[in-house]
């Protein structure tokens, strides 16, 4: 280490032992970004945005919340709701965004799919990506708990209780979750610790890591095109600021993301004070009652495309109990995305558009979803159960034939 | 322009998902009962009769007294509440705004057969007996008489809470109505009201926010339509009466919602501005680079 002889209490002294100049520049103006984008490019700061405002309201709640099965409730309903200064606002902006989040994850998601971004050198961001999406959901569920009212106690219940399928059975993996044989005070206790420490911080890392991911191999753009950084970076640089094909983060990028995350924050606190049923359910203000199942029990909107995979399948199949086949699908469904790069056989990076196989095989996906998403809220009887069974056949058919479907595509353009 | 194409796929996909899970699963979920009916049509009531207050009053003091107080008039309770819940089951209502939160034919059906007009026969098919005795060896013109005597002292004017601790509080609690002092707890006993319902009647803090106000309008003016065999009576609530028991839910269930309403236009009108200079700093910014 050189040694620094400026002052430590001068901005050159500051400047020399802790270098912001150029940190300032590796991270902000000189961190390229390729121009041509469009608004979709800024879900990860809309989301960035959204998550801080998830810490900061979730640290105002934590100041009032009271991880007791006896006191939760009145303490978010009375407490919070009605006592603290503006703790109705915190609740409100904590619940939507809980919500919101989930949405722009999966516009986030969707576009990367969608343009191709997945693949060919930006595994990791793929990969890092949808480990955060695993963990996001950790999250809402186990702070779906907190407030312990009916949705909270029987989610908590329903789901817990998939430990209990199959062979797990034996392992008492579901007591071992519990922390006893049914929900209890101590599993609201440990999924307060989940929601509150150990998760937050994962997701902290893991939003590390995404954007380390992303810097080496660099965001894709509309075209998919091949750019040269180092050669457009030049340009740039050199005052070519029209010609160059790429912008930096700070101010180029970021101005248009600030542009689309005020129109989204119009949206969100639009849904913070008039709209806020869709995320935080009517069905949960009453308190949990453990003799009293209600009426339905369904999953935050987020989950019940997974949560219909598990319940497609409603009859025996192939020697197999139906909630034995359904936990199975569940299992795959909950890492379906996290393989696609390995199941994309197309050597090329391109949008969707451009893959004409390929741009059927996404809006087939995206319309599946939709559909398993809707029926997974409504009761499986009748002609639902069949919809949801279908729907399911379909989203296992999707993977099933990702590889050939991306081959076809790369063979057609003779490419392979 | 291509941007727009994009955000209108965008917007499309999302609001077909808005609908799916809301509104239509709501439809699903929830099937559509007919609207509350404020005139109870269906109930044997006054058929135009119309009442003598001056001869109800007597009615009153030789038929209902014995078991009613109307302290409006000078009759005090002859019991305490738990001593009351223990003798009748459920503590007996004090008559004195009975005549004002009531339908006028919904209280003579009521008199002459309380379990049914309250739709709730059902529970006493096994030999068990309302705890109010039916009155329908009475002449019709003296119902009417009653019926005339309870408005002739019924109060002009009530708070929303006057009107939910006559009409709701002998069997439900409501906690956050009164949360460190407890005064707005249930009349009747937990276990006197859970041998009379079959269960304890559920506290109604939240109902404001668990149930929408629509379906408590409907569920409160008949809540067999929406809960087939509810142990819950029909109260026979006057449409003013039922709007002020659901406001006062709202004024303890939701209690911020005046401040949340005031809130939002400052709130929203700062964003929009924010929307507008973050969107004009953008062209300014892109325009050295296209």
């Amino acid at each position: 280490m050189a040694e620094i002889k400026e002052s430590f209490f001068s901005a050159d002294g500051l400047e020399k032992r802790l270098a912001g100049k150029k940190f300032w520049k590796t991270m902000m103006t000189e961190y390229w970004i390729p121009k041509d984008i469009n608004f979709l490019w800024a879900m990860g700061v809309v989301l960035a945005t959204t998550f801080a405002i998830l810490i900061v309201s979730g640290i105002f709640l934590l100041m009032y919340y009271k991880p007791d099965t006896a006191l939760a409730f009145d303490s978010v309903n009375y407490t919070i709701m009605q006592e603290v200064a503006y703790g109705w606002l915190f609740r409100h902006m904590h619940g939507v965004a809980a919500s919101v989040i989930f949405l722009i994850i999966y516009i986030h998601m969707f576009t990367g799919i969608y343009y191709g971004s997945y693949k060919k050198g930006r595994e990791m961001i793929w990969l890092s990506g949808m480990l955060l999406f695993v963990t996001f959901s950790a999250e809402g569920f186990s702070g779906y708990m907190l407030p312990w009212g009916q949705m909270s106690y029987w989610a908590a219940a329903v789901i817990t209780n998939l430990f209990a399928g199959g062979s797990l059975e034996a392992w008492g993996l579901v007591e071992w979750i519990r922390g006893g044989f049914a929900v209890n005070d101590a599993t609201l206790t440990r999924f307060f610790m989940l929601h509150v420490f150990l998760l937050p911080l994962v997701i902290i890392k893991l939003i590390v890591v995404h954007f380390y991911t992303l810097r080496i191999p660099h965001v894709n753009n509309q075209s998919s095109e091949d750019i040269d950084y180092d050669a457009e970076a030049e340009k740039y640089l050199a005052g070519n600021k029209k010609e160059s094909k790429v912008i930096p983060f700070w101010p180029v990028f970021l101005s248009k993301d600030f542009a689309v995350l005020g129109i989204f924050l119009i949206f969100y606190f639009y849904l913070v004070f008039f709209n806020y049923n869709f995320a935080m359910d009517p069905v949960n203000f009453d308190p949990a009652n453990s003799m009293k199942t209600p009426a339905h029990i369904y999953p935050e909107w987020y989950f019940l495309w997974s949560y219909e995979t598990l319940r497609g399948p409603f009859f025996d199949m192939f020697g197999l109990k139906a909630g034995d086949i359904g936990l199975m699908i569940f299992g795959f469904a909950q890492a379906a995305f996290l393989i696609i790069p390995f199941i994309d056989r197309d050597p090329d990076i391109l949008p969707a558009h451009k893959r004409p196989r390929f741009f059927i095989w996404f809006w087939i996906m995206i319309i599946d979803l939709l559909v398993l998403t809707v029926y997974g809220k409504l009761p499986p009887t009748g002609a639902n159960a069949w919809v949801g069974f279908y729907a399911t056949a379909v989203f296992l058919l999707l993977f099933a034939s990702m590889p050939f479907v991306t081959k076809a595509d790369a063979k057609a353009r003779g490419a392979l | 322009m291509r941007e727009l194409k994009i955000l209108a796929i965008v917007v499309f996909f999302t609001g077909l998902l808005y609908w799916g899970v809301e509104p239509f699963a709501h439809t699903k979920l929830h099937p559509h009962v007919p609207a509350p009916d404020y005139t109870f049509k269906d109930v044997d009531g006054l058929n135009g009769l119309t009442g003598d207050a001056t001869k109800g009053a007597e009615s009153v003091a030789s038929n209902c007294t014995a078991c009613h107080s109307i302290t409006a008039v000078g009759f005090p309770p002859v019991m305490d509440d738990v001593t009351s819940a223990a003798s009748y089951g459920v503590v007996p209502p004090d008559l004195s705004t009975s005549g004002k939160i009531y339908n006028a034919d919904y209280l003579a059906a009521f008199i002459k057969d309380p379990a049914k007009a309250a739709k709730t026969a059902h529970k006493f098919e096994d030999g068990a007996a309302h705890p109010m005795p039916a009155y329908n060896w009475m002449e019709p013109q003296e119902i009417a008489n009653i019926v005339a005597y309870l408005q002739s002292i019924a109060p002009k004017e009530m708070t929303n809470k006057e009107v939910y601790v006559d009409a709701c509080q002998r069997c439900h609690s409501i906690k956050y109505g009164d949360f460190y002092g407890g005064s707005m707890a249930a009349q009747t006993p937990d276990e006197n009201i859970k041998s009379y319902m079959g269960v304890i009647p559920p506290d109604l803090s939240q109902m404001i926010r668990s149930r929408s106000e629509g379906f408590l309008h409907e569920f409160i003016n008949d809540p067999q339509k929406h809960l087939h065999g509810t142990a819950m009576p029909r109260v026979g609530l006057t449409e003013e009466s039922e709007d002020q028991v659901v406001n006062y839910l709202t004024e303890v269930g939701d209690s911020k919602k005046a401040e949340r309403e005031a809130l939002a236009g400052p709130f929203l009108g700062y964003l929009v501005i924010f929307a507008i200079f973050a969107l004009l700093w953008k062209m300014k910014i892109w325009r050295q680079v296209h």
